[in-house]
C-alpha cells in the first residue's frame, strides 16, 4: 500500500495554475484545473528537466517554460515536439482543505 | 509527388520539417541533406549545459531508428553545391543529383567572421557540436579566454568558462553588451552578474591588432591595452547561409526572401529558419530574420505543411531566452517596435518591461530574473501581443493584476 502524502493547502494553488512540491528528494507539480479539480505530475519536463511549475497552465495543458513542450496534466500525455515522453501522473485527493498525493 | 521533397540543411529546422512531413501523412520520398556528420541536433545547449558538462553530449532531435522507421533518408557530411531549378534537381558534393518536386532550404546561419589580419589557430567560432568539443578542453582553471562580442553566444560561453574556472575577458565594440534586441536595463543586470562572477567586460573597445602564434593570442585594443588569452572565441553575430539560393537566382533580402507562407521567389522552393527573411504580420509586414530555436522549429513545421498545400501564414510572435549563471532572460516580440515602457516588478530584482507602441498596443515584453521566474508572464505577454491587445498600463505595472486576466479581457 502506498501512503498518502500531505502536500499543501488547497488554497495554495490558484485556479488554472500550478505549484511545485518537493518531497523526499523528488519534485512534483500540483495543478488546479479551471473547474477546481486537482492533479499531480512529476515536476520536471521529460525533455530537458525544467521545472514545470514555472510554466503556464491553460485549460488542461501545462507548457514547459523553456521549450514550450506541452502535456495534458490530467493524463500526462505529451502533446508534440519537442516532448515525446509522457509525464508520470499521481493520484490526488482533497480532504479538509488539504491536498494529498499518492506517490508511487 | 513522385520525386518527393528534398531538405537542404539538417539542423533543428530541417529535422523538424522532415519529421513533420511524415506526421502530416506525406508518403513520398523525403531526403534530408546535412553537411555535418551528425543527426539533426539542438544547438542551444552548445554554449550552456553541453559546455559545462564533463563529457559534452549531442542532443539529437531524432534517431537513426526513427528516421529509418519513417523512411526519411538522411545524407550526412555532404554539401548541396547547386540547384538546377529548371530540372528540379539539387547537385551534391559527392557528384550525385537529387531530383525534387518541392525543395526546402534550411541552411541556417554561420558565425560572422572577424575580418582582420592576425587571426590564427587560437581564434575560433562556436556554431556546431564539433566546435563545442574543440572549445571545451580550454575552459579550465589557469587558462584565460578572450571573448570577442558581448552577444548571447559570447556571454553564455563566458558564464560557462567561469563555471569551469577559466579567466574571462569580454571585448565588446559597442558601448554596452547585448545592444541588439535587449533593453539597457536588462543588459545592465546581466553585465553586473558577469562582473560579480569575475568576468572582465570591456565595452566600447575596438580591436586595433591581433597576434595569434598558435599557442596564445594577443588582442591590442584601440586604447592601447593588450589582452592575452589561451583561446579567443569570436561571437560577433551570424550571417544567413544564402550562397546556394543566390546562385540559383532566388531573391535575397537579408537572407533568402520568403513570403508569409515561407515560399521563395520560386514557387517550388521554400526556405525556413535562420537562413530566411520573412514578413511579420504583427508588425505590419516588417521583414525580419530570426536566429532562434523556436522560430526554427515552428517554421520547419510550417514549411512542411505549406509544401503539402496548406497555404498557412507564419504569424508567431518572436520569442527567445538566454541562461547565464542563475539568471534567465526571456523576450517576446521586438522591443524596438515600442515607444514607451511599463515596468512590472515581481520582487527580488525580478522584473518585466512591457514595450507599448504609440497607440498603446503591446508589441514586446522583456524580463529577467533567477531561474524561470519571468517565463510564465512573458508567455502570457506573447499571447497578448499576438492578440494585438492594448492593456491598461496600470494593470501591467501592478503585480496584483494577473496577466491571465488581461488575456481574457
Amino acid at each position: 500500500m502506498t501512503e498518502w502524502i500531505q502536500a499543501c493547502d488547497a488554497e495554495d494553488v490558484e485556479q488554472e495554475d500550478v505549484i511545485r512540491f518537493d518531497h523526499a528528494g523528488r519534485t512534483f507539480a500540483i495543478y488546479r484545473s479551471p473547474d477546481d479539480d486537482y492533479f499531480a505530475t512529476d515536476g520536471l519536463c521529460t525533455h530537458e528537466k525544467v521545472h514545470l511549475a514555472d510554466g503556464l497552465v491553460m485549460d488542461e495543458i501545462i507548457e514547459c517554460p523553456k521549450h514550450n513542450g506541452r502535456f495534458n496534466y490530467k493524463t500526462g500525455a505529451a502533446r508534440g515536439a519537442p516532448v515525446c515522453v509522457d509525464l508520470k501522473t499521481y493520484p490526488v485527493k482533497v480532504e479538509a482543505g488539504k491536498i494529498f498525493l499518492q506517490l508511487g | 509527388m513522385s520525386d518527393g521533397i528534398v531538405i537542404i540543411g539538417a539542423g533543428e529546422c530541417g529535422g523538424r520539417a522532415a519529421l513533420a512531413l511524415r506526421d502530416l501523412g506525406f508518403d513520398g520520398p523525403v531526403t534530408l541533406v546535412g553537411d555535418e556528420p551528425h543527426l539533426p541536433y539542438e544547438r542551444p545547449p552548445l554554449s550552456k549545459d553541453a559546455m559545462t558538462s564533463d563529457a559534452p553530449a549531442l542532443k539529437a532531435i531524432t534517431s537513426d531508428e526513427i528516421l529509418a522507421e519513417r523512411s526519411i533518408r538522411h545524407l550526412s557530411s555532404v554539401q548541396a553545391v547547386a540547384i538546377d531549378r529548371a530540372a528540379h534537381a539539387v547537385r551534391l558534393s559527392d557528384g550525385s543529383a537529387l531530383p525534387y518536386d518541392k525543395l526546402l532550404l534550411t541552411t541556417g546561419s554561420l558565425p560572422r567572421k572577424l575580418s582582420m589580419p592576425g587571426l590564427g589557430a587560437r581564434c575560433v567560432y562556436l556554431r556546431t557540436f564539433n566546435d563545442a568539443l574543440a572549445i571545451r578542453p580550454h575552459l579550465r582553471p589557469g587558462n584565460s579566454i578572450a571573448i570577442v562580442g558581448g552577444g548571447f553566444i559570447g556571454l553564455e560561453l563566458a558564464a560557462a568558462a567561469r563555471k569551469l574556472g577559466a579567466a574571462v575577458t569580454v571585448i565588446e565594440a559597442q558601448p554596452r553588451i547585448l545592444m541588439r534586441g535587449v533593453p539597457a536595463e536588462i543588459a545592465e543586470i546581466i553585465h553586473e552578474a558577469h562582473v560579480a562572477e569575475g568576468v572582465n567586460i570591456l565595452c566600447g573597445e575596438g580591436i586595433a591588432a591581433i597576434a595569434d602564434d598558435g599557442a596564445e593570442v594577443c588582442f591590442t585594443l584601440a586604447g592601447g591595452q593588450d589582452i592575452v588569452a589561451d583561446l579567443a572565441v569570436i561571437g560577433i553575430g551570424a550571417v544567413p547561409v544564402i550562397g546556394l539560393a543566390a546562385e540559383a537566382g532566388l531573391t535575397i533580402d537579408n537572407g533568402i526572401a520568403v513570403d508569409a507562407e515561407l515560399r521563395t521567389s520560386d514557387p517550388d522552393i521554400f526556405a525556413a529558419g535562420d537562413c530566411c527573411s520573412f514578413p511579420l504580420a504583427i508588425y505590419g509586414g516588417r521583414r525580419v530574420r530570426l536566429e532562434a530555436w523556436r522560430n526554427a522549429q515552428e517554421q520547419g513545421a510550417l514549411a512542411a505543411r505549406n509544401m503539402l498545400g496548406a497555404e498557412e501564414s507564419h504569424v508567431a510572435v518572436p520569442w527567445f531566452w538566454s541562461d547565464q549563471y542563475d539568471l534567465s532572460l526571456h523576450i517576446a516580440g521586438l522591443s524596438d517596435e515600442g515607444r514607451t515602457v511599463v515596468r512590472r516588478d515581481l520582487g527580488n530584482g525580478t522584473f518585466i518591461l512591457f514595450h507599448l507602441a504609440e497607440d498603446g498596443r503591446l508589441v514586446a515584453a522583456s524580463g529577467i530574473g533567477p531561474g524561470n521566474a519571468v517565463a510564465r508572464d512573458i508567455r502570457l505577454a506573447e499571447m497578448l501581443i499576438a492578440k494585438h491587445a492594448r492593456p491598461d498600463p496600470l494593470a501591467l505595472a501592478s503585480i496584483d493584476v494577473r496577466l491571465k486576466n488581461l488575456l481574457a479581457a
